[in-house]
């Protein structure tokens, strides 16, 4: 039997996954499933929702209510679970280029909608499954199958994104530390509206090998020693800040809900009757 | 730290893909790589801290019940 904890919310038949060796996602769908079992949610009372690519397998490893949608439309197929049923906590995990290339404009307009889903975004830079093409979050300069002499395009900031776009919650966590993950889904799950948890995970298989950034313990170590939480970056001045990845609880700050809002306008309206 | 004594790290090798990242961030130095394969080499060294189980992608390895 494995630990108490994969044997309480992972589908044992589906295991072991077939994430490659070293590679994040395991770590972040973990500290998920922690979170879950910190907050004493029903497994009933979770649906989790996923698109295309690598993070998105997990739906089909965990044991929730769960559905694997097609790309890019995690957010649309959870809006409508939502909707139907607003007691679900619905979680929504997706991968950088699921989330903010083919599904970028759900996530804008979702963030817009402030509606109460929790999006775990595993963020590793390219798009693994289909064999290391750039993404929306491949640093500017960094190779990938599809740019073998160095991205050209600038990145998404996609916490910054999403604040832009209205999301009521949003922070970033790496997979250095999961402890730090959990939290933020926590709270994420805990905020009525729309939650964004960007995690970032390491692909040592394709970003990890066409950038050189060596095995899954160097790329773990890199993300030990170059994150830094909010309060020591604005500390730092423009050249020490380059290269740093800022983690912690960006923005914390309630609005109406888009459900509940929903909801009001229904009974307002059967009154009017 | 958390020490819990009825606990016990425990492998399930069939599910270990040899990342070492067990290894690398184990604070005593407890584990090792054999054959590809996590390899517990001293545990009278462990202090159950979890930091193992708490990074093993593939969920391999675990503090379970004595």
């Amino acid at each position: 039997m494995p630990s108490q904890l994969v044997n309480d919310y992972f589908r044992q038949e589906n295991l072991p996954h077939i994430w490659c060796s070293g590679c994040g996602n395991g770590i972040v769908t973990r500290a998920i499933v922690k979170a879950i079992d910190s907050l004493g949610l029903k497994k009933d009372d979770v649906c989790v929702v996923s698109g295309i690519g690598c993070s998105s397998r997990a739906s089909g490893y965990l044991d929730f209510n769960t559905i694997h949608t097609t790309h890019g439309r995690a957010l649309a197929f959870a809006t409508g679970i939502k909707l139907a049923n607003p007691k679900l906590n619905v979680i929504v995990i997706s991968g950088d280029g699921d989330a903010s290339a083919i599904g970028g404009n759900h996530l804008i307009h979702a963030s817009r909608r402030n509606i109460d889903i929790t999006t775990i975004v595993y963020n590793n830079n390219i798009y693994g499954m289909t064999g290391g093409q750039y993404s929306p979050t491949t640093p500017c300069g960094d190779k990938a199958t599809t740019a073998p002499y160095g991205n050209l395009d600038n990145t998404f900031d996609l916490c910054d994104l999403v604040k832009g776009a209205g999301a009521t919650y949003i922070a970033r966590s790496t997979i250095y530390s999961p402890n730090m993950i959990q939290k933020q889904v926590e709270n994420g799950i805990k905020n009525k509206g729309f939650s964004l948890i960007e995690t970032i995970t390491s692909c040592p298989t394709y970003y990890g090998r066409k950038n050189k950034k060596g095995d899954a313990v160097q790329m773990l170590t890199y993300l030990r020693d170059h994150s830094i939480n909010t309060v020591a970056y604005n500390k730092l001045s423009d050249e020490e800040r380059e290269g740093k990845i800022v983690v912690g609880e960006f923005h914390n700050s309630p609005k109406p809900e888009f459900t509940q809002l929903y909801d009001e306008l229904i009974k307002s309206m059967a009154k009017e009757d | 730290m958390p020490t819990n004594t009825e606990k016990v790290v425990t492998v399930n090798l069939e599910w270990c893909k040899g990342c070492g990242i067990c290894v690398a961030f184990c604070p005593k130095d407890v584990l090792d790589l054999k054959d590809e394969k996590i390899h517990i080499k001293n545990i009278n060294a462990c202090i159950k801290c979890g930091q193992c189980e708490l990074r093993c992608p593939d969920y391999a390895i675990w503090l379970g019940d004595r």
